[in-house]
């Protein structure tokens, strides 16, 4: 196995968290109430946290000067590998618990396998991270319910959300040759085998919740490919405006 | 002690280790949290193996500072490693740490299937730290920090933070 590709499959895995952890973070003083606020950047954190895991072994595998800042800071948009849902803007708080749904219940399906990855810091990062996502998966699932199984109001803005984030969800289980490549090696998840369970788990969620699985195809997107939605660069203007203005800044 | 650890080191090392709290419980130390894993001295050296609570537990870069201060004021070099695997879980939490922890007034992890009743909205699990009636309230499943939730009583009204089961 190249040793490039380890390092990109990192990337790959850390993004994903990252771009979310930094959507989360701009609720930050803004979420709808004082316990999302709080849960919403307690969930940024603990994925910034899994995201220096990932960048730190990534660093590591790069050698010469690099490091999990570089790779966090110094990277242009074409460099990212994340999923275009995770760079879908907030919106309201329904198209926030949407993409969180989303993303936790494949994030916890994906971890689950990671955990007997052949490559042994990928399997310990994973399971320090599957304890963290499953709570999680239960405070969006939770609010999933709460909020389509709640006012008329409620229940139609949860929906509106679903219709316009589901589309994007595909794309977590379109595999790419860097993906085969880690499956085949044993070091990464086999998302054909993640589809179906995510499917169930959607479909039970939503039957709880009064929501309906929207009958629409998927978008072909290709952020796994380094192609974003023009979303992406205004997360990379704030996120890496301090090493850009100011290369090599500390505090 | 917890299965797993190794501690090879002098009564000042100990000590000196005692005296380094969590920022953010001050009455916890770090060998009550469980968070040190290894400790070792080797020719002159200690080498002490850190492992994080939760991923971004902003704490641990501050308990990994305070450590190795503590260690170089006792004339030691330090080497410090984070390590991962085993992952921490809450009962590597000391006996005497859950004591402190109560008396502090967050209550201390139950089981995993009691807590997992109790952030589920269960009711009469977690008792008030303040008045010991179990007659509580989830707020909400995050609290002031990631590893704890949110819960009031019902009785006396204090609300009080819980540190969340982690396994």
């Amino acid at each position: 196995m190249k040793k490039e590709s380890l390092y990109k499959y990192l990337l790959l895995l850390g993004d994903n968290s990252m771009i979310l952890a930094h959507r989360l973070s701009e609720l930050c003083g803004h979420g709808p109430a004082l316990e999302t606020d709080i849960a919403l950047t307690n969930i940024s954190l603990d994925l910034f946290g899994q995201v220096r895991s990932y960048f730190q072994y990534a660093a590591e595998l790069k050698g010469g000067d690099a490091t999990e800042d570089s790779i966090a800071f110094l990277r242009y948009g074409r460099e990212h590998y994340n999923c275009i849902l995770l760079e879908q803007p907030n919106v309201d708080f329904g198209h926030v618990i949407a993409r969180q749904f989303f993303f936790d219940l494949f994030q916890k399906l994906q971890l689950e396998q990671l955990v007997s990855s052949n490559d042994k810091k990928i399997a310990a990062i994973a399971v320090k991270s599957l304890k963290e996502t499953k709570y999680h998966l239960r405070f969006s699932s939770e609010w999933i319910k709460r909020l389509g199984d709640g006012t008329e109001e409620s229940h139609e803005r949860m929906q509106s959300a679903i219709d316009n984030l589901y589309p994007f969800v595909g794309e977590f289980f379109k595999e790419t040759d860097l993906e085969k490549e880690m499956k085949e090696e044993g070091i990464g998840a086999d998302l054909f085998l993640i589809k179906s369970a995510f499917d169930k788990e959607v479909m039970k969620t939503f039957a709880e919740a009064n929501l309906k699985i929207p009958e629409i195809a998927s978008r072909m997107t290709q952020g796994k490919y380094g192609i974003h939605t023009e979303q992406l660069d205004y997360i990379l203007n704030e996120l890496q405006y301090m090493q850009r203005a100011y290369p090599n800044m500390e505090w | 002690m917890v299965k797993g650890q190794i501690y090879i080191a002098s009564k000042e090392i100990q000590d000196a280790l005692e005296s380094v709290c969590d920022p953010e419980i001050p009455v916890l130390t770090v060998m009550d949290l469980g968070v040190v894993r290894r400790v070792e001295e080797i020719d002159g050296v200690v080498e002490v193996d850190l492992t994080p609570t939760y991923s971004g537990c902003p704490a641990m870069d501050t308990m990994a500072t305070d450590i190795s201060s503590a260690l170089m004021k006792k004339g030691y070099k330090v080497k410090m490693s984070l390590v991962l695997s085993p992952a921490w879980t809450t009962d590597w939490i000391s006996k005497e740490g859950r004591e402190k922890l109560e008396k502090y007034g967050i209550a201390s992890p139950l089981t995993e299937e009691l807590d997992l009743q109790a952030l589920m909205g269960g009711d009469r699990i977690v008792a008030c730290t303040n008045c010991h009636s179990i007659n509580t309230k989830l707020i909400s499943q995050f609290g002031s920090t990631a590893c704890k939730a949110l819960f009031q009583c019902k009785d006396c009204l204090e609300p009080f933070d819980y540190f969340k089961c982690l396994k």
